[in-house]
């Protein structure tokens, strides 16, 4: 896949150019494409005062970049403390076989991504799902999976 | 005249929206487009997140009245009975001196938490009305930097990220430093999993923080600050950022603020999704656009901090003190708690508990009182063992020391830390053993590389718990966890290392025939590592299916009532049968 590098200078002129904005950058280039493609960090590196091992270095640091693509919604379960004593992994197990892949896999029609994240700060209502923004909480294998079907069913919006 | 209407104020934080809110808040809006003569607003988290959306009605006359757990259906009744025909139904309200909500609400002592789930975080007009900015207002006036940091001295607050340094003495420092540019850090990257204090304080009552920060910037000589906020807590940044964009608009934030030629500039930045980051110099290094690795200090911050310049950071909850601290005096703050702990305290209560939520408390308060009386014990018919506090640096105190009190020297006794205030409460399902992996599993992904000890001394000590948990451990495994924990302890630049081993050394402590159990007996009391346990139904069943109906194998077998059986061979121990079995028939063998 060959990226837009249009897009990419866009967001270097909005975010700004020296080594301090790095995360910004990366930050808004996985918003527009949901991951950070190799291409993008060259394009970086050779358009402003970044270096390519610095970008590289970022987002192989933070758990939040992605260097490959991801589905249409990332369903987050969560695995923190609270989520973890409620059941987080049948969670997770039920949605693996709801979608048919494993934890942190994409589904083959690009559709959903599975995914475990550490505390979404519902821990109230533990445990917890987040697909995309929205926060599904006191959840149990069963209502976890249904989810899924509610986003199938409504074409993917819910 | 304007005619005095109703007043509709639903709670929209993130925990009230994944319980429905927005659905509510939606449905309204409609009704009011359509003629429904009432005043709607939004609030923040009113910190009883058990019984969320919430909805506060208020009566032409000012009379309020608190809605809990109101979803679609009953709005629709409240709207035609209360809103229309005058008539509350009161079997959906609750009343802060009666019952639950009493109990839940009489030890409370709200400082941070006052305006949570009362204002509009939206509306800076809100906050000026419950005397918002006043703080700032005196200080500016007073024009005595020295004396607002004495005041925040003599109160005795300290840091509430979970070290508890003397936020004065810290703030001392800074203002030592001479130096033409100086920075304010707000941290608000809260990596404890399972804590949600400072998410629920950003979105509820955002321009306390700025307020505080303004003030502390004020004191020490700053003039620009970054709040540094996790990325998955949206809505916080987002208001946070409105609330950024109308102290501008009313002088109270940018160049000349309030005509007194002090100027204080405030960036959010989002944070990436990194524990590590939490610690002060890494997401200094983050900030700077940097990977967010610990650096040895001194150089504190106070003297060296963001690009090299005097930095003074701290907590969203310790900044959202200060404006109470100066509005109501030094001495009022240092009435509350103990002798070396002032003020209150927020703690995030989850897990086995009913009253799940957020909760503020006057220093001093036993963890007994907070988890029975405050937080209405599991809920259940099942006992609270342990609970734990500090998330991974902290650790699990059992319930025979519930009796030691809120105060960091208090709980650093047990070896667990006060931390920044999540608060995870568990019952007999739940293995101490599995709890202490979890936690290195966490800390061991979490560790940043830099010290051999922390990066390869959690590998071992997770394979060594994994190996215990999956039935394989060995008797000198027990001695290896503690030679390896303080190897990590006295070897490790930063916290996160220096801490990482508290939740196995707690357990250990504390748990230790666990332990030995998984050990010599191959077994797991908790019925949670799935080697170590077999799942029966007793004479107890009386064939209600239920189990048969939840469980995700289809291993229950039995007819309507009758006794049910597990099928062992397909059986894979997650425990749902348990859960959802009202007769307690499903016991752990
Ligand atoms: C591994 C690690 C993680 C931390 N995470 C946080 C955090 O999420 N939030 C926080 O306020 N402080 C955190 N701290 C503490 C900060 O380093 C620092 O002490 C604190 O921000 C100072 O503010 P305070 O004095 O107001 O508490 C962490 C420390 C360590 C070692
Ligand atoms: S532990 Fe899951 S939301 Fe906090």
């Amino acid at each position: 896949m060959t990226i837009d590098l249009a897009l990419i200078d866009a967001i270097v002129t909005d975010k700004g150019v020296d080594p301090t904005r790095a995360i910004p950058v990366l930050q808004a280039v996985q918003d527009k494409f949901r991951h950070v493609p190799l291409q993008a960090i060259e394009r970086i590196a050779a358009t402003t005062e970044m270096t390519e091992s610095q970008l590289y270095g970022v987002v192989t640091f933070y758990s939040q970049f992605r260097l490959t693509p991801v589905g249409e919604k990332i369903v987050k379960v969560c695995h923190g403390t609270a989520c973890h004593v409620g059941g987080a992994e049948g969670l997770t197990e039920s949605l693996e076989s709801r979608l048919g892949i494993k934890d942190g896999e994409n589904t083959p029609d690009m559709k959903y991504t599975l995914d475990s994240v550490a505390c979404v700060g519902c821990c109230s209502l533990a445990p917890v799902v987040m697909v995309e923004d929205k926060v599904f909480g006191k959840l149990d294998r069963k209502k976890a999976a249904k989810i899924i079907d509610e986003y199938d069913s409504s074409g993917g919006s819910r | 005249m304007t005619q005095v209407k109703k007043r509709v104020v639903v709670g929209m934080s993130t925990c009230n929206m994944a319980a429905g809110a927005d659905e509510v808040f939606d449905f309204l809006k409609e009704k009011v487009a359509g003629g429904l003569d009432v005043k709607l607003s939004i609030t923040g988290c009113l910190g009883m997140c058990y019984a969320e959306p919430q909805v506060q009605v208020f009566d032409e006359d000012g009379t309020r009245h608190l809605y809990v757990g109101v979803n679609a259906n009953r709005i629709a009744k409240i709207v035609d009975d209360h809103i229309i025909a005058g008539k509350p139904r009161d079997k959906w309200i609750v009343k802060y001196d009666e019952g639950d909500t009493q109990k839940l609400m009489a030890k409370q002592e709200r400082i941070v938490l006052a305006n949570s789930g009362i204002i509009d975080p939206d509306e800076i007009d809100d906050y000026l009305a419950v005397d918002g900015y006043a703080a700032l207002r005196t200080v500016l006036e007073e024009n005595d930097r020295m004396q607002v940091i004495q005041t925040v001295t003599d109160s005795g607050l300290r840091g509430r990220g979970g070290a508890g340094f003397p936020t004065g003495l810290k703030w001392k420092f800074a203002y030592g430093y001479e130096n033409d540019k100086k920075y304010i850090v707000c941290n608000a990257d809260e990596g404890d999993p399972g804590a949600f204090m400072d998410r629920t304080i950003l979105e509820s009552d955002p321009h306390a923080v700025l307020e505080g920060m303004i003030i502390g910037a004020f004191a020490t000589g700053a003039d620009e600050a970054y709040v540094y906020c996790r990325a998955e807590y949206p809505l916080a940044i987002k208001r946070l950022n409105r609330a950024i964009e109308q102290a501008t608009e009313k002088k109270l934030l940018g160049d000349n603020i309030l005509g007194k030629g002090f100027n204080f500039h405030v960036h959010v930045k989002e944070g990436a999704g990194t524990f590590v980051c939490g610690e002060e110099t890494a997401l200094l290094a983050s900030i700077e656009g940097r990977r967010g690795m610990p650096r040895p200090r001194p150089p504190f911050p106070a003297e060296s901090g963001l690009f090299g310049k005097p930095t003074t950071i701290n907590n969203v909850e310790t900044w959202a003190n200060v404006p109470w601290i100066i509005r109501k005096g030094a001495e009022a703050f240092a009435a509350i708690g103990t002798e070396k702990s002032k003020g209150s305290k927020v703690f995030a209560l989850a897990g086995k508990i009913k009253h799940g939520g957020l909760v503020e408390v006057p220093m001093g308060i036993t963890l007994e009182e907070i988890i029975h009386e405050v937080g209405g014990g599991t809920g259940t018919n099942r006992e609270v063992k342990s609970v734990q506090l500090g998330g991974p640096s902290g650790g699990c105190v059992p319930r025979s020391l519930f009796d030691t009190k809120i105060d960091y020297d208090e709980v650093n006794k047990t070896g667990a830390i006060m931390g920044s205030g999540g608060m995870v409460v568990m019952d007999d399902t739940t293995c101490m053993v599995d709890v202490a992996r979890y936690f290195l599993n966490f800390t061991q992904i979490e560790s940043c590389g830099k010290c051999t000890f922390c990066r390869v001394g959690t590998t071992r000590m997770l394979e060594i718990l994994t190996r215990i948990c999956d039935g394989k451990g060995v008797p000198e495994d027990i001695e290896t966890l503690e030679d390896l924990a303080d190897q990590i302890k006295n070897t490790s630049l930063c916290g996160l290392g220096q801490t990482a081993p508290n939740p196995v050394l707690t357990t250990l402590r504390y748990f230790r025939d666990e332990y030995e159990e998984h050990i010599n007996d191959k077994k797991c009391r908790a019925g949670k590592c799935r080697e170590l346990c077999i799942y029966e139904i007793t004479d107890d069943c009386n064939g209600c299916m239920v189990c048969a109906k939840n469980c995700p194998t289809n291993c229950i077998s039995g007819e309507k009532k009758q006794l049910h059986v597990i099928k062992q061979d397909d059986c894979i121990r997650c425990g749902v049968c348990r859960d959802v079995c009202k007769q307690d028939a499903v016991i752990v063998k």
